[in-house]
């Protein structure tokens, strides 16, 4: 016990003797809070649009009418000719052409039905959805307002019926991606300084040599481990105090359910994460190796885990190699606990699934990490 | 007590070290002399537990070196050739971290260390890392010895300290070796093999000749002399042409020279210099050391 207190004082001294180590402890959640959770955002407001009005007509002005109207859309340019409008898309002037063909409005007082085009700029998947969707709901808007002009069909005539829905957001009500963002940047935050730093600190006693001296005294191994980690750890759920007190002052995210299990869960988590680190440390030799593998695995994991794309729409095969992503297991349990208010019960799934890989990457990293080469 | 038998190392298809062999008494100071690359830093660290050897079994003080690890690295100090305390520790905190490691406290052996560490004491609140060569030696040293070892292996102590620090650095070998510890150390400059009370001549790999430094000295069979001119570059060049040598290697501002027969015919030698243009020519005959020693092993 000795020993590793007196390890866990060292680390302590070193950390903060390392003129790197406070600004990065420090500067970066603020940074990585401030900035990704301010610019990630999935709302897509001032799409370029180009209209193509061949018809003129009094329905396909009110329709451009609409489209003006609307805060997602923004007219950059009005031409008659599809070639001009095609021309715009490639250049990038805009992102969504509307043609709007001859005859439009005649069409649709004779055979009760025409046609328009959406040209969509497709190079970002989701912003061309997105745009789909704004665009194809002014028109259906558009739509009923002709049925009710034309046929004098009102609510409740029963020659025209639709279903209409409501909807109601639940846990984040007014969809606000801030709130759904601040706990996955949490979880990015923490999962960095645990992986980098503390896989960082072990390698860099190899790298200047004194793992040599460490290795010829009769330290334990476990001793030596578990009192270069607990730092980190401290560390590490310090940051997320420090981040949850940014996201509530900042961003006044809800935080609906209880602290301790908000703790109790990156405490093992950030066990899961070290034993990550100290693996990585003792496969490589040097900083810059061990870097390259953290970065390797920080990125697959993260883009996989749900932070940005829902894990949903992932295919089959992503969706079971999730199951060994600690990161997506953390972020569902700090999205349910801060938003929804889950207790202990609703994510003991996670918690068992975390604790077996805290357990597994523990022995892994141990066994590997050998004192004579 | 060392005892080393027949050990192996290679490093992939590199043969490290082979057939080794060599004991040490305790209480005795035994250098591993030997130019860099030559095998003694993997005899170290298979004598400190830090790699396992091929082939061979060490024992020391008897205890088995791969089977009883655990015990060795209770009963050894090992300085590595290359510093290896932490540089943002300050002196202090060094010594305290390994001595806490070791399960000990800097008071409970202070008197071994009183010697060594009262002159790096006035720094012990300075970064290891800001010290000077010859102090972090001193320091080094210090943690080497915090837990009382009855073993001390030193590689290359003295590589890239000043003359006055290593003149210090031996001094204070000598008085541990008084107080009972038995010390094995490695060097690449051979004036300091005559410091010790045996030596092993090593060269790649290979151990050529254990002995103590007046034997191995006594032991060169050559009559020997040191031969300078005002061309030292030209001379060298003339003297490995000339018909009768044996060897000629250039030491400092002379030239060692041996020839195949066993009196040096001074006259002869002169003449064939002067026919070569040389001026100010100086023959004087020398006493061996353990340089030309080792020269002559290498030939």
């Amino acid at each position: 016990m000795r020993t590793i207190k007196f390890i866990i004082q060292k680390e302590f001294k070193q950390i903060f003797r390392n003129k790197s180590m406070l600004p990065m402890i420090f500067v970066i959640p603020l940074v990585q809070l401030l900035v990704l959770v301010n610019a990630a955002t999935f709302e897509i407001k001032n799409i370029d649009l180009i209209i193509v009005d061949k018809d003129l007509s009094s329905t396909s002005r009110q329709l451009t009418a609409k489209f003006n109207g609307s805060a997602f859309f923004n007219v950059v340019k009005t031409t008659f000719s599809v070639q001009q409008a095609e021309d715009y898309l490639y250049q990038d002037i805009g992102d969504l052409v509307l043609v709007i063909p001859q005859n439009f409005e005649k069409q649709l007082v004779k055979n009760q039905k025409a046609d328009i085009q959406l040209l969509i700029n497709a190079i970002d998947g989701v912003v061309a959805g997105l745009s789909n969707y704004y665009a194809t709901s002014i028109i259906a808007g558009l739509n009923k307002e002709v049925i009710t002009r034309w046929y004098g069909v009102s609510k409740g005539n029963s020659a025209y019926k639709q279903i209409s829905i409501q909807y109601s957001h639940w846990y984040n009500p007014e969809l606000n991606y801030k709130t759904f963002m601040v706990p996955g940047i949490l979880v990015l935050l923490i999962t960095n300084i645990g992986l980098f730093l503390a896989g960082m600190n072990l390698v860099r006693e190899k790298e200047i040599g004194t793992i040599e001296q460490i290795n010829v005294t009769p330290i334990k191994k476990h001793h030596f481990i578990i009192g270069k980690l607990i730092p980190f750890w401290i560390i590490s759920l310090f940051e997320l105090a420090l981040g949850l007190i940014i996201g509530k002052l900042v961003f006044d995210i809800p935080i609906i359910g209880s602290l301790w299990l908000v703790f109790s869960v990156t405490a093992i988590y950030m066990l899961v994460v070290l034993a990550i680190g100290l693996f990585i440390s003792t496969i490589t030799e040097n900083q810059l190796q061990a870097m390259f593998f953290a970065f390797f695995f920080n990125l697959v994991f993260i883009l996989m885990s749900g932070l940005f794309t829902a894990v949903e729409s992932m295919p089959t095969w992503g969706q079971i190699l999730n199951k060994i992503n600690p990161i997506a297991y953390f972020i569902r349990v700090m999205r349910m606990v801060l938003l929804k208010g889950s207790t202990f019960i609703d994510i003991l799934p996670e918690i068992i699934s975390l604790s077996m890989f805290a357990v597994l990457m523990f022995s892994l990293a141990v066994w590997n990490y050998r004192k004579t080469s | 007590m060392i005892s080393v038998q027949n050990i192996k190392k290679s490093y992939g298809d590199t043969l490290a070290v082979s057939n080794i062999n060599f004991s040490v008494e305790q209480a005795e100071l035994f250098g591993l002399i030997g130019p860099d690359g030559a095998g003694k830093t993997t005899i170290f660290r298979i004598l400190t537990s830090l790699i396992l050897p091929d082939e061979g079994k060490a024992i020391l003080n008897g205890y088995d070196v791969v089977k009883d690890y655990k015990k060795i690295r209770q009963i050894i100090g090992y300085m590595p050739g290359r510093f290896s305390l932490y540089q943002d520790l300050s002196v202090e905190e060094n010594l305290n971290f390994f001595a806490t490691v070791f399960g000990t406290t800097i008071e409970e052996n202070y008197d071994l260390i009183k010697d060594i560490y009262k002159q790096i004491e006035p720094f012990k609140k300075r970064r290891a890392g800001k010290l000077s060569g010859g102090m972090k030696q001193k320091l080094a040293l210090s943690c080497a010895l915090i837990h009382k070892p009855e073993i001390l292996v030193l590689d290359e102590p003295t590589t890239g300290v000043d003359a006055v620090s290593r003149k210090e650095f031996w001094d204070m070998l000598q008085r541990l070796k008084e107080k009972g510890i038995t010390i094995l150390v490695s060097t690449p400059y051979m004036d300091e093999a005559s410091l010790c009370d045996r030596v092993a001549l090593i060269q790649n790999g290979q151990i050529m000749q254990i002995d103590t430094p007046d034997n191995i000295v006594k032991s060169f069979k050559h009559e020997l002399i040191a031969v300078k001119t005002e061309n030292m570059h030209k001379l060298l060049h003339d003297l490995r042409n000339f018909s009768d040598t044996h060897s000629a290697f250039l030491f400092g501002q002379n030239i060692h020279y041996t020839s195949i027969n066993s009196k040096i015919n001074n006259e002869e030698l002169k003449h064939y210099l002067q026919k070569n243009n040389h001026k100010n020519i100086e023959i004087n005959k020398i006493q061996a050391n353990i340089e030309d020693c080792f020269m002559e092993l290498m030939t």
